[in-house]
């Protein structure tokens, strides 16, 4: 029995979940692979918006077309502006020269975005933006503080401008609250939504094969079990001379 | 059939092997769950094996491509998502199972006379894993790939006045770059699995001389019947070979639990910032080699006092190399009388459980940063350095304590199957 408890110690202890690092709180999002319909409007932000200046080198269209049911007349009107071909990347619209001149570096490729952030750091990332004056874009964000991405999304969500208090003890700036300054085309929780919306593709692109590979899984796990209870039999068969 | 068999036997020693190797191949009848793990390091080693070459078939050793490679095998190439992941997945529990298989020995005391030779050819399996291992993590050329190798490499410019020609010759290059991706390339796929199937072999005929230890510590060979079968002993197969076979079943569980449900594993077996495509100017906040590694590179940063006027850098390499080499001489370090820790005394039992313990605060440890305090009172580097100390001295003072104590004594039969 202690045996047994040590083995358990030893395959859990990979599973500890890394500790944030971040010393910003970061709000959880739910990502759900089988909402479509979520996904659908993620992926249309995700083409209007982000597809402007950043890449998604190794996503393909076609893939986004037949995971998300979308058709593919659809998407070759509608949603493919940087590619000829249904079956092509999706590319920047932005040439790497004209961004790096436009914004002092070169917009990072998203297609993985979600894997070497967390979907959590992208969902808060998207609503901490603020009006920031001394900054050359004129905005800063709470999680990526001297980002140099410009907002685009604020007709989506309006201006936000940053509250800041004195922490007692040490006396450093803090991040107290968000205030909002300008009205967008979205209500705070429609925008909320809408970033939830774009953070599950987001996490769907960076990993398309996860629909798939939780499917098998279950299947994998139940003929396992099935397989465990024939090789337990056939030991016990096997061993019943052994004393 | 047996025409057929008569045909081959009178060319090839086939039911002679067959007979030495497994029918006739007597085993202790009393192995438990933890001689599961000596079949799943080759169940494992064949996996690594076959999604290898299926790998090779679409990824590119090439700095410019090598990243995009894998991402064309992760959603283009049909299947090859289960194939990397099998390989990914497969590669960190590879660790855990060695691992284990040597916690196993060192329990059951395998590594005394006559089984030296045995435990050193493992203790080299183990090394050629690791350097299987380090050279692998470098392939998808991600930024942890290539900062934990430049970190790793650079070790090298420790040793006086060869250091820096050392560490450039094994990069073939003034950086990490693509002479080192091929280079890492070659010996991964090529040199090294070589070498160790080699070596899993030589270390099966050298077990099949000496034969199976067992939990109780006691030679069966010692007591046989009338015709020379061992009376604890049963033949490898069909007892074995069906017993294996549940081993086999309840780690392909894990195996592929993980690999369908969680093949990050929280960061564990895939890191985050592997998923960056290597970047020369933008370095990982915390670099930290892969788990299996932390205990090693725990002991390494633990040094942190120049001595006899050499970097405290160079101390800490020799140190990692030595924490390594204090594994092969255990067979010598161990006095006890007596082999398993069913027998031998309280005093040995405590120091394997310290040794444990330190072992996986080791491994904690080697994943944070050296400064901060994510354990009590004291900070990461000192608590390395604690553990720097016990981990040595379990070895060292082995001579010393595994004689103190009263030891049970010994049957001469194994209690139970």
């Amino acid at each position: 029995m202690r045996n047994w408890l040590i083995i358990l110690g030893f395959t859990l202890m990979p599973g500890l979940s890394m500790a944030q690092e971040n010393s910003v709180k970061l709000d959880s999002v739910k990502i759900d692979h089988d909402d479509k319909p979520s996904l659908q409007r993620g992926a249309k932000l995700f083409v209007n918006y982000c597809l402007s200046c950043h890449s998604a080198a190794y996503m393909r269209y076609n893939r986004m077309a037949k995971d998300l049911d979308i058709p593919k007349r659809l998407v070759e009107q509608y949603m493919m502006f940087t590619a000829d071909k249904i079956g092509g990347l999706m590319k920047s619209n932005m040439p790497p020269e004209e961004a790096k001149r436009a914004f002092g570096t070169v917009p990072p490729d998203l297609t993985l975005i979600a894997r070497s952030r967390t979907p959590e750091w992208i969902y808060t990332y998207l609503r901490s933006f603020y009006r920031d004056k001394t900054s050359p874009s004129g905005w800063n964000n709470i999680v990526f503080p001297q980002v140099a991405m410009p907002f685009i999304l604020y007709r989506l969500q309006g201006v936000q401008s940053a509250v800041f208090d004195k922490d007692k003890t040490t006396g450093a700036r803090r991040f107290d609250k968000f205030e909002l300054i300008q009205k967008g085309t979205m209500t705070p929780q429609e925008y909320a939504v809408a970033m939830r919306d774009l953070t599950n593709y987001l996490a769907y692109m960076a990993e398309p094969a996860k629909i798939v590979r939780h499917h098998i899984g279950r299947y994998a796990m139940v003929f396992l079990g099935l397989l465990l209870v024939l090789v337990v039999l056939l030991k016990h068969e096997y061993w019943r001379d052994v004393k | 059939m047996s025409g057929l068999l008569d045909w081959f036997d009178a060319r090839f020693p086939l039911r002679k092997v067959a007979h030495e190797h497994a029918l006739s191949y007597y085993s202790p009848k009393n192995f438990n769950a933890w001689y599961y793990f000596g079949s799943l390091a080759i169940l494992v080693l064949f996996m690594q094996i076959v999604t290898g070459i299926f790998l090779t078939m679409h990824y590119k050793p090439d700095s410019q491509l090598a990243f995009a490679s894998v991402e064309y095998i992760m959603r283009d190439v049909p299947w090859g998502w289960l194939i990397r992941y099998l390989h990914s997945t497969g590669a960190s529990l590879m660790f855990v199972i060695i691992y284990l298989h040597m916690f196993r020995s060192l329990m059951y005391g395998s590594f005394h006379r006559p089984r030296e030779l045995l435990w050193i050819i493992g203790s080299i399996i183990f090394v050629a894993l690791m350097a299987e291992a380090f050279m692998g993590y470098l392939l998808p050329w991600g930024n942890m790939s290539y900062w934990g190798a430049q970190v790793i490499i650079s070790l090298f410019t420790a040793i006086p006045y060869v250091g820096d020609a050392l560490a450039q010759w094994i990069r073939g290059d003034f950086v990490i770059g693509d002479a080192t991706l091929n280079r890492f390339f070659a010996f991964h796929v090529v040199l090294v699995p070589m070498l160790l199937l080699l070596l899993v072999f030589l270390h099966m005929v050298a077990l099949h001389k000496v034969g199976s230890n067992n939990p109780e510590g006691i030679e069966i060979k010692l007591h046989r019947d009338e015709n020379g079968i061992p009376l604890d002993g049963i033949p490898f197969h069909p007892y074995y070979t069906v017993k294996d076979l549940v081993g086999v079943v309840l780690f392909t569980f894990v195996y592929l639990g993980i690999v369908f449900f969680v093949p990050d594993m929280g960061g564990w077996f895939l890191e985050p910032d592997n998923f960056q495509v290597a970047n020369t100017f933008h370095t990982p906040p915390d670099i930290k080699p892969l788990w299996y590694f932390t205990p090693f590179y725990s002991i390494l940063r633990a040094v942190t006092y120049p001595l006899f006027g050499v970097a405290a850098k160079f101390w800490g390499v020799l140190s990692m190399g030595m924490s390594i080499g204090m594994i092969f001489l255990l067979p010598w370090l161990d006095r006890s009388p007596v082999r398993s820790i069913l027998y031998k005394s309280p005093i040995f039992t405590w120091a394997l459980g310290i040794f444990v313990v330190t072992f996986i605060m080791l491994g904690y440890l080697g994943g944070k940063n050296p400064s901060h305090t994510d354990l009590l009172f004291f900070t990461n580097v000192v608590w390395s350095q604690i553990g720097y100390f016990l981990y040595f001295g379990f070895f060292l003072l082995m001579p010393v304590y595994s004689k103190l104590g009263i030891v049970k004594t010994v049957g001469t039969r194994v209690q139970s199957k």
